[in-house]
């Protein structure tokens, strides 16, 4: 993907690729570090930073009628009155958010 | 010439690609009408014979087909065929969950529409296979129990993105000292209001509760 903007902009060098990253993705964020440096040779971005923003899960209970911030992955119950909530509005993230690029 | 960096705003899902890929499939899926219902669960659990149960028990009155993922064998694929339905083995080889992708270059020759239902069996995996969509209709997860009650607590991802789950081997809840009242409380912590059944694939017991929950879907 950054490969792809990069070459839309006339092969720009990219600094770094911005990344936010929910607790609900399934991924860990010391794998994705480790793996970078690798995925990086291989698609030409030798030397880019990954820059992981690491978002909180939020959830919509029903019962307070706000959007609130999860705890506990473990606990799917909204942290102000008890509610179990089921609705997600974010923690699933896995989105380049931004590139640092060089032209 | 260098000028200074600059960040560019770009928002986009770095699973996109699979995305894409299965709101295609899904689209086939509803075109065709054909249900579809993804497997997911630990290595072990009984997936593969809770698959073959149900496709024994629609075979006379439905149209059922199958795929399964391994990462080596097509032993799966060969247990499944007993039940006399259709069923393609994927082989992922290294990798360690299905992706959209594969389910649809599985199905590229194989047309949908003469069928009711199509099961796809991830390869066994509580981790990897929760990011990614492969354009089921409903994704049901099993726990076993000889897996011990904690097990929804420990992969909160995979039975948050579920939505149904099914205790298996429940002949055995006895002997191995299974609290099932724990295991459902744990599995409605993750994921509140979620189905819970219980069944025994050896028994038989159970399966026709979710015979007439999967029949209530497809109708619906």
């Amino acid at each position: 993907m950054a490969e792809e903007e990069s070459a839309n902009r006339g092969h720009a060098h990219v600094n770094a690729v911005y990344l936010k990253l929910g607790p609900l993705a399934g991924v860990v964020k010391e794998a994705l570090l480790s793996s970078w440096e690798l995925a990086c040779e291989g698609a030409g971005l030798t030397g880019a930073r990954l820059v992981v923003e690491e978002v909180p899960i939020l959830v919509y209970c029903p019962r307070c009628g706000e959007s609130r911030p999860l705890p506990s992955m473990q606990w799917f119950a909204c942290p102000e009155c008890g509610q179990p909530v089921s609705e997600v509005l974010q923690g699933r993230e896995l989105q380049v958010t931004a590139l640092e690029i060089q032209e | 010439m260098s000028t200074q960096p600059r960040l560019v705003e770009v928002r986009k899902n770095v699973l996109k690609q699979n995305d894409i890929v299965a709101r295609e499939l899904r689209q086939r899926f509803h075109d065709a009408g054909v249900f579809v219902v993804s497997l997911v669960s630990s290595p072990g659990s009984g997936k593969t014979a809770f698959l073959e149960k149900t496709l024994t028990l629609l075979r006379p009155d439905f149209r059922v087909a199958a795929l399964v993922g391994d990462l080596a064998t097509e032993n799966d694929a060969a247990r499944l065929a007993r039940s006399g339905a259709p069923v393609r083995q994927i082989t992922t080889g290294t990798l360690c969950h299905l992706e959209a992708a594969m389910i649809r270059d599985a199905l590229t020759d194989w047309a949908m529409e003469p069928l009711d239902f199509l099961f796809v069996e991830n390869v066994g995996n509580l981790v990897c296979p929760s990011s990614y969509d492969l354009g089921e209709n409903l994704r049901l997860v099993l726990l076993s129990v000889t897996e011990g009650e904690d097990k929804p607590l420990k992969y909160p991802t995979i039975f948050n993105t579920a939505d149904i789950a099914v205790l298996t081997k429940m002949d055995l809840a006895e002997a191995v000292e299974f609290d099932i009242a724990a295991a459902e409380r744990n599995i409605q912590r993750v994921r509140p209001g979620m189905t819970v059944l219980r069944v025994s694939t050896r028994k038989g017991e159970g399966m026709s509760d979710w015979l007439t929950y999967l029949y209530s879907l497809k109708k619906s």
